[in-house]
Order: structure tokens, then C-alpha cells, then sequence
């Protein structure tokens, strides 16, 4: 009997590698922690009724703010442990497998388990405040979407200490991907992981296209939207394209693996590079997908920080929808090296050099806003200017990518690895830490301390460039991704013990950034009102944080930038707009079923992953159980009482 | 607060700058390259970078400028004009920019995809040279079907002839790479790829398995010697008379999972490589029955897929220009 366990327990847990142990105790030790804290404080009903039910966009929000949050801090232990391993290859720092587990983790985790929630964090704080909107369309399926990325990260994470990470790459191309290639349990734990935070992302999408659309506050026209918005609508508008055809990929590969099917393996009629196709036509809009954003957060922080309208909004919407619609025709370009023919590559090459034009011209726009305004640097505007040369540089070397011919001498080199880090972090990272710093006194009614803040900024942004310029260098030296050791003859190990340093340089930043929230948290200071930077739009008109209901009257809206033009006008002497009277408040009850059916989920994924049907079955009936449950329950909303209003209104904006 | 982030960005844009434009360090093989189809790929990269940086150069210089001049600051006298939000001209001008330098990125671009399509023969006054690239877990085969022997992860060409590389996998997607003779292509399994390549001058080159194929993947290097033709033939004849055959005993042998160093045959089973690329035709005569799961029932569907594909056709030019101008006109 404890023969047989001990045997269980060595295939259940990842075993052999010190490193991994120490994950595995710390892990425990800290769940032991958190569940004493929870136990001791008496905060366990707290934790569900306040969190764990909510549907409040704003709690949904923070909650995706912080598992992306620790998602980075994963993904950046990866990161250092390759820089590590590639600085010093001839000490073995990794194994050959587990070098690979840890850049297919690594890439897997920075783009659907770190930018993507980042994103949606920002999404769900921003968005129905910036439009008017008490809540999102369906606050139901917004919390059904935050459980199901959750639970499929942790799926996709658990997988580090359970069964043995995935090791085919973070886009897992056949046959490396199929049992032939992989038979260990880590590229289930992918294939489940990712499916089910899928589900969740698409659902954001719909989510969140129908809440612009439809819950945008009395007067307000799409032309009138902030920027944010917009590019808002343009990702989400490409979520729900992209994501369906990721879900049927690896749906198929799921069945390839688990049923024998041969729709990648070239035995039995598939096609593998059907799958490198397939992925990448969802992976390239996906990239798309986590920029746009950032393009929005740029707009609405340089007119805010250059105390001047945003230039160009047209420009800015026409090339936002434009890069949405083009992101879908470029996805060839990242094989041009398949032997397509030149019809293929020329066709693929000239849709790819398309995009550049929109986003070069959103660049003029924002260096025109700041032209003759009154720019101002606080953290997150030093963020945006630090933004605009380096994704100019990263554009531009994009660019060199897409010339076809020239990419047969750049593509899976290091020069690409050096350009598509400069845009994501550059682009992306950058994009939400700035967003994150600005909206920050929103979510919470206390700033972040500036001063530590312009540490973590710098030290960002000299380890970004000391990391990834010698990338471009190391690439025209012949050096390829993926390698996890190369030879000293060819003289690659200089400039890798550079980048190495300027990985570990923004690991420091990262540190500085926890000290930074800390240091608040320690010496937190109330926002006296919720209009922390002089704003503009709408979210700066009402307290800090928002109170759940978040716009007691619905604003009335006339102009783009309407919270700065009210504040013109009174500051002109004008009368303020009227006050409507109050009125009941309607809004959605808490639920802990999509808490529970995610849970559900997690179960199904795990005993698939492991082939235990009696525990993947009873997820399902789970699942389809909390459907049903859903649909027969009317009971989901209510409203706020007038005076309860009053009250809150009065106690938030210190007034009577 | 601007003068330390332009102190530390201007010599990080110089280095840039630098390390693209100049390349001539010896270790930057890319861009120093020794045959004709990485000489062209070399001027091609020289050129996008040329024209992208007389775009990108300006407008950093611009963004210092503005940022620098409208920062906020006491008695400021720069002009402030809060509501100015828009100007045709000055859009136009941005809109047009972008699009007249990818207009000319694009031109050069499409003419050099049809020149340097890799599957296009070099011209040359000399008969080009075959050789079969196989990769194999985690090995490059080579086989020179006309002189009719193989090496395992080494290369020796004569300079100045052409080289027709025909490239097929016997496991995962890998890509062959020598940087300075020329551009990578991958290596798939049931599909013969084609690729010339030539080397100008006398040396040996770097060459190495650019996409992941698992474990030992970053043990497939491999040395391209590139001799006088005396020399080449010199080495065939001894490959020939010194080196032991490659049976398909042996070949199965080298299908297995590892990473092998260099190795000489002087001959290899007739039709090697065919069978590799047929393998998963039906009739096809299979290399060898390795592949997926053992289960995996041979019968039934008949398979047009696999069949080798080369690259050459281009019958459908004009359709697929069209397309492309449809898409510029956006």
C-alpha cells in the first residue's frame, strides 16, 4: 500500500530537481500561510461574499490586476533563469528539458496569463466609468470570464510542480506538441489551461464590445468616446474573431492526443503545418489584441499630462479600427520561411508593411499633443514618453522583419526575439504599467509614492535596453532562439553577459515597484477627491474610489472630453449642469456560481490531463449543473433605495 | 527630469545605429556574408534600414525637441494652445509619410521576393551540385546523391558553383541555416523543400538548425567548408575510399534520438531520400515505422498531401497581385 502510494507520488509530483523542490516547499508553506491569515482573522466569509461572488466590475478588476501581477512575477523568474543559463552555458546552470519547459512557460504565461488579464484589469476598472456605465452588459459572465482565466492559469500553472511543465514551445507546434513529441502530461496541462482561460477572454470580448455599444451614458456618441474606448472596441472587436479559431485549434490537437485522431501528424492525412497556420492565425491578431490598448492608455494619459486635447482623434480612430481589420492578413509572416512561394511571402509581406502606416501615424498624433501643450512628468507620463522612441525603434526593426527576403536571414535569430521583446514590453508592458499608475488613484484612493516609482521606471528602462539591444546584435551573429548553449568560438558570450545584466536590472525594477506599492499601502494618504491628475474624462468626475454604483446620476454628455469641459465652464462662471433627483439604482446581485462552475472546470481539465475519467465526468456535470442552476434563477438583481444613495454620496464627497 | 533619460537614450540609439549600419565586426555573420544569396539579402537589409531610419531618425529627434520645449515650467514661453486639435495639412503630411516610404519598401520588397525565391536556380556557367539535407533527432544527414556519399552534420562544397539543397525532415520542423552564404528555409517532413545557395570564396562557415526540434536541438551545428573544386573532388575520393557505407541498418540507427559528431560514408542506400519525403504516402515505401502512436492504423485514407512539394509554381501571379493592391488601396 504505501509502496503503491510512494509510486503515485512520484508520477503525481514533479521530482529530481532541487530548484523545483524549493518552489514546490515555498509553495506549500505559503498556502499554509495564506489559509492561517484567512482562519485567524475570521476573513473567510469577507473573502467570499466581498470577492469571490462579486460581480462589481471595479473588485474584478483588482483581482485580474493581481493575479497578472504575480503571473509577472513567474514569468520573470523564467526569464532570469534562461538569461542565467545563456550567460554561462558552459556551467549547465539547466538541463536541455528544462531549459525548454521553462521559455515555453515563460512565453505561454507573459501573453495569456500576465498582459492579457493586465489588459482586462484595466478594461473592467476603466471602461464603464470612462462611458457612464453603472456596470458591464453582463456582470455575470465578467465575473464567469475572470474565474475561467483564473482557473485556467492555475491549471497551467500547477503543472510546474504536478506532471511536468509543457516543453514544445509557447505555440506548441506539431508534432512536438503530439503524443509522438510530447507524451508527458505538460502539454495537457497547456492545452486545458489555455482552453479554459480561452473561454473566459472570448467571453470578455463580447462583453465588453456589447457594453460600449449599448450602456454608454445618455448623449454620448461613439465619436465622443475617449480614446481608451476605442481602442477598447478595436481589441475586443478582435478578441472575438481571433479567439474562436485558437479554441478549435487546439481542440483539435486536443483530440489528436487524447483520441488518436491525425489532424497535424502527417501519418494517417494531417498536416502539421495546417496547425502552424492555424495558431498563428489566431497569434498574430493576438499580438494586436494586447497593443491596441496600450495605444488608448498613451492617448488618454499624453492629452491629460500635456493638459491639451488628443490630436488627430479621427486619424487615431480610423488607423485603431484600421490595425484591428489588417491584424488579420499578416499572419504568414511569421513563416515566411515555409517556402510558401513568392506570391504567398509578397502578398503577406506588403499586408504586414500595411500596418506600419496607421501606426506610424498614431505616433505623429501624440508627439502633436504634446506639441504646444504643458507636459508634466509624473510617473505615468514619463512611462508614455519613454513609450514612443523605444516601440518607434521596435516598429522599425518590425518593418526590417517583413521585407520577406531579408527575413530569411533574421527569422528565428535572435534579432527577432530582441524585436518583438522591444514592442511587447516597450509597447505592452509599458503601456499598462503607465495605465496602471494613472488609474491607480481610481482604484483605490491612494497614490502610489512618485519618487520610488521614477526608481522602478529607470531601472526598467536602461535593464530593457542593456537586455534586449545586444538581442539585435547577438541575431546578425548568427545566434537562434531556443538554444540552450552555444559554442565559445563564436564569440556570442560578451554581449550575452550583457543581456543578462539588464534582465536582472529590471528584476530590480520589479522589486522597486513592490517596495513602491508597499510604501503606500504603509503610509497611505486619502485622495481628497476623486480627480487625482486634473483629468478629463469622466471616471475623474465621481469619488475615489468609485462607489459601487459608481455615477449616483447619470451624466449627461455633449462633447468629448466632457469632464474637462464642465470644469472649463464653471471655472468660466458658467452655471453647472442641473441636478436630475435621485433615483433607485438598478444592479446586478453577486453570484458565487461562476466562482463554482470555473471550479468545475478545473476539475474536468485536471482529469483530462490525467486521463481520470471519474474526475473529469463529474466536472462536467458540474459545469452543466451550474448552467442550469443560472438559468433558473430570477432572483439576480435589485435596487438601491434613494437614501442609501444619499448617504453614500454624502459620506464620499464629505458634503452635509 | 528630460536630461538624464536623453542623456542615456542617445548613445543606446548611436550603438543601434551602429551595430546595424556598420556589421563590419568579423563575429556579425549576417552581414558579412560570402556568397550571392546572402549578398543581396544583405543589401536588402542595408536598405530597409537606410530608408526606415531616415523616417524614425527625425522623428526621435522631434520627440526630444517637443518634449524638451513644451515641458512645464515657470514662465514657460513656449505657446500653449489647449483646444488645438486638428489640422489637415499637418495630417496629410503624416498620413502620406508612411505610406510613400512603405510604397518604396514595397516595390524593392516584391522584386526581391521573386529574385531571391530560394527554390530559384543560381545563374551560373557550371552545373549546380545536389545535395539532400535530412533532419533527423537531433542530426543533420547530407547526402550528395551524384557523387554518392553522406556525411552526418558536415558540409564541403567547391566555391563558385551553385549548391541545390533539397531539404526534407524526418522528425519535427527544422530550419537550415548558413548565414553567410544565404537566408534560412525549414525542413518538413514529407515535403522536399529547395533552396540555392552559393559560396564566393574559400572558407568555412557556420551553419545550425534554426527551429526547435526539442531536447538536443542546439547540438545541431554543422561546418559548410567551401574549397577549391581540386580540393572538393580531392575530399569526395577520399570520403570514397576511406569512410564505410551507410546501410539502412545504420540509417535507422541514426533516426534514434541523439546528437552525433561529425561522420563520412561512402555510399547510402539508393533512394534514401525519397523514401524519407514518401514516407507517409500510402505504397510509398516507408523509410522506417517509428512515427506517432503504434496503433496508428495504415489504412484507409489516401494522402495527396504529403507528396513532395516543390515551390516553384507560381501560376497564380496575377491573382495574387491583384489581391495585394486591393489591400493598399485600404
Amino acid at each position: 500500500m504505501l509502496d503503491k502510494i510512494k509510486e503515485f507520488a512520484s508520477e503525481f509530483f514533479v521530482t529530481g530537481d532541487p530548484l523545483i523542490l524549493g518552489a514546490q516547499v515555498s509553495i506549500g508553506l505559503s498556502l499554509v500561510a495564506i489559509i492561517f491569515v484567512l482562519t485567524f482573522f475570521k476573513k473567510w466569509r469577507w473573502l467570499w461574499t466581498e470577492w469571490l461572488t462579486s460581480v462589481d466590475h471595479k473588485k474584478i478588476g483588482i483581482m485580474y490586476i493581481i493575479a497578472s501581477i504575480l503571473m509577472l512575477f513567474r514569468g520573470g523568474v523564467d526569464a532570469l533563469l534562461m538569461r542565467v543559463q545563456l550567460a554561462a552555458p558552459e556551467v549547465e546552470f539547466l538541463q536541455p528539458e528544462h531549459y525548454n519547459q521553462i521559455f515555453t512557460t515563460h512565453g505561454v504565461i507573459m501573453i495569456l496569463f500576465m498582459a492579457m488579464p493586465l489588459m482586462f484589469g484595466l478594461f473592467n476598472i476603466v471602461v464603464p466609468l470612462q462611458i457612464g456605465a453603472r456596470d458591464v452588459a453582463f456582470p455575470f459572465l465578467n465575473s464567469l470570464s475572470f474565474w475561467m482565466f483564473f482557473f485556467g492559469a492555475m491549471l497551467f500553472n500547477v503543472s510546474f510542480i504536478i506532471g511536468g511543465s509543457p516543453d514544445a514551445g509557447w505555440l506548441a507546434y506539431p508534432p512536438l506538441s503530439e503524443l509522438s513529441g510530447s507524451p508527458g502530461l505538460g502539454q495537457d496541462f497547456y492545452i486545458w489551461g489555455i482552453q479554459i482561460s480561452g473561454i473566459g477572454s472570448l467571453a470578455t470580448g463580447i462583453n465588453f464590445v456589447v457594453t460600449i455599444l449599448k450602456m454608454r451614458a445618455p448623449g454620448m456618441k461613439l465619436m465622443q468616446m475617449p480614446m481608451f474606448v476605442w481602442s477598447v472596441l478595436s481589441s475586443c472587436i478582435t478578441i472575438m474573431f481571433a479567439f474562436p479559431i485558437l479554441t478549435v485549434t487546439l481542440f483539435l490537437l486536443f483530440i489528436d492526443r487524447y483520441l488518436g485522431a491525425h489532424f497535424f501528424t502527417l501519418d494517417g492525412g494531417g498536416n502539421p503545418m495546417m496547425y502552424i497556420n492555424l495558431i498563428w492565425m489566431w497569434g498574430h491578431p493576438e499580438v494586436y489584441i494586447v497593443i491596441l490598448p496600450a495605444f488608448g492608455i498613451f492617448s488618454e494619459i499624453v492629452s491629460a499630462f500635456s493638459k491639451k486635447k488628443l490630436f488627430g482623434y479621427k486619424s487615431m480612430v480610423f488607423a485603431l479600427m484600421s490595425i484591428s481589420f489588417f491584424s488579420f492578413f499578416t499572419w504568414a509572416h511569421h513563416f515566411f520561411t515555409m517556402g510558401s512561394g513568392a506570391n504567398v511571402n509578397a502578398f503577406f509581406a506588403l499586408t504586414t508593411m500595411l500596418i506600419a502606416i496607421p501606426t506610424g501615424v498614431k505616433i505623429f498624433n501624440w508627439l502633436f499633443t504634446m506639441y504646444r501643450g504643458r507636459i508634466t512628468f509624473t510617473t505615468p507620463m514619463m512611462w508614455t514618453i519613454a513609450f514612443i522612441p523605444c516601440f518607434v525603434v521596435g516598429g522599425m526593426t518590425g518593418v526590417l522583419l517583413s521585407v520577406a527576403p531579408a527575413d530569411f536571414q533574421f527569422h528565428n535569430s535572435y534579432f527577432l526575439i530582441a524585436h518583438f521583446h522591444q514592442v511587447l514590453i516597450g509597447g505592452v508592458v509599458f503601456g499598462y504599467f503607465a495605465g496602471l499608475y494613472y488609474w491607480w488613484p481610481k482604484m483605490f484612493g491612494f497614490r502610489l509614492h512618485e519618487g520610488l516609482g521614477k526608481w522602478a521606471f529607470w531601472f526598467w528602462n536602461i535593464g530593457f535596453y542593456v537586455c534586449f539591444m545586444p538581442q539585435y546584435a547577438l541575431g546578425l551573429m548568427g545566434m537562434t532562439r531556443r538554444f540552450n548553449a552555444y559554442d565559445f568560438d563564436m564569440g556570442w558570450q560578451p554581449l550575452n553577459v550583457v543581456s543578462t545584466v539588464g534582465a536582472f536590472l529590471m528584476g530590480i525594477a520589479f522589486i522597486f515597484q513592490v517596495w513602491q506599492i508597499a510604501h503606500s499601502i504603509r503610509f497611505f494618504k486619502k485622495e481628497k477627491d476623486g480627480d487625482a491628475w486634473d483629468g478629463r474624462t469622466l471616471e475623474w468626475s465621481i469619488p475615489s474610489p468609485a462607489p459601487l454604483y459608481n455615477f449616483a446620476r447619470l451624466p449627461q454628455v455633449t462633447s468629448q472630453d466632457e469632464w474637462w469641459e464642465e470644469k472649463q465652464r464653471i471655472a468660466n462662471g458658467q452655471p453647472a449642469k442641473p441636478l436630475a433627483p435621485l433615483e433607485p439604482i438598478h444592479m446586478p446581485k453577486n453570484s458565487g456560481i461562476p466562482f463554482i462552475m470555473s471550479l468545475c472546470w478545473f476539475t474536468a481539465g485536471f482529469g483530462f490531463v490525467w486521463d481520470w475519467l471519474w474526475m473529469a465526468i463529474p466536472g462536467l456535470i458540474g459545469v452543466a449543473i451550474c448552467m442550469l442552476a443560472r438559468s433558473f434563477s430570477y432572483d439576480t438583481d435589485y435596487y438601491i433605495p434613494v437614501d442609501e444613495i444619499e448617504r453614500t454620496e454624502a459620506a464620499l464627497r464629505g458634503t452635509k | 527630469m528630460m536630461r538624464p533619460f536623453l542623456r542615456v537614450l542617445t548613445p543606446v540609439f548611436i550603438m543601434l545605429m551602429a551595430v546595424l549600419l556598420s556589421g563590419c565586426g568579423e563575429q556579425f555573420i549576417v552581414l558579412d556574408p560570402k556568397g550571392p544569396i546572402g549578398e543581396s539579402q544583405k543589401d536588402l537589409i542595408y536598405f530597409s534600414t537606410i530608408l526606415c531610419a531616415v523616417i524614425i531618425v527625425p522623428v526621435l529627434i522631434l520627440t526630444a525637441v517637443i518634449v524638451w520645449r513644451y515641458r512645464d515650467k515657470p514662465g514657460s514661453k513656449a505657446s500653449y494652445k489647449p483646444n488645438w486639435e486638428h489640422s489637415t495639412k499637418l495630417e496629410i503630411t503624416w498620413w502620406s509619410i508612411p505610406i510613400v516610404a512603405i510604397l518604396i519598401l514595397a516595390i524593392v520588397t516584391v522584386k526581391y521576393t521573386y529574385a531571391l525565391e530560394p527554390s530559384k536556380p543560381i545563374e551560373s556557367a557550371k552545373a549546380p551540385i545536389t545535395i539532400q539535407v535530412t533532419s533527423l533527432d537531433w542530426k543533420w544527414l547530407f547526402k550528395y546523391p551524384e557523387e554518392d556519399i553522406a556525411t552526418i552534420n558536415y558540409i564541403k562544397i567547391p566555391e563558385d558553383v551553385p549548391i541545390k539543397f533539397q531539404l526534407t525532415s524526418d522528425t519535427a520542423m527544422n530550419s537550415f541555416w548558413v548565414p553567410q552564404l544565404g537566408g534560412q528555409i525549414y525542413s518538413m517532413s514529407g515535403m522536399a523543400m529547395t533552396l540555392f545557395l552559393q559560396a564566393d570564396e574559400q572558407g568555412s562557415y557556420y551553419g545550425s538548425g534554426a527551429n526547435f526540434t526539442g531536447k538536443d536541438f542546439a547540438k545541431m551545428t554543422f561546418k559548410v567548408d567551401a574549397t577549391s573544386e581540386e580540393d572538393y573532388k580531392a575530399w569526395v575520393d577520399e570520403v570514397k575510399a576511406t569512410s564505410p557505407a551507410l546501410t539502412m541498418e545504420g540509417f535507422e540507427k541514426l533516426t534514434e534520438p541523439s546528437t552525433s559528431d561529425v561522420q563520412l560514408f561512402s555510399s547510402f542506400p539508393e533512394g534514401l531520400f525519397q523514401k524519407v519525403v514518401m514516407q507517409y504516402v500510402n505504397g510509398g515505401g516507408g523509410a522506417h515505422q517509428h512515427h506517432g502512436s503504434s496503433e496508428a492504423e495504415a489504412t484507409g485514407t489516401t494522402d495527396t498531401e504529403a507528396a513532395p512539394a516543390d515551390t516553384t509554381e507560381s501560376h497564380d501571379h496575377n491573382a495574387s497581385n491583384t489581391d495585394s493592391n486591393t489591400h493598399a488601396g485600404h
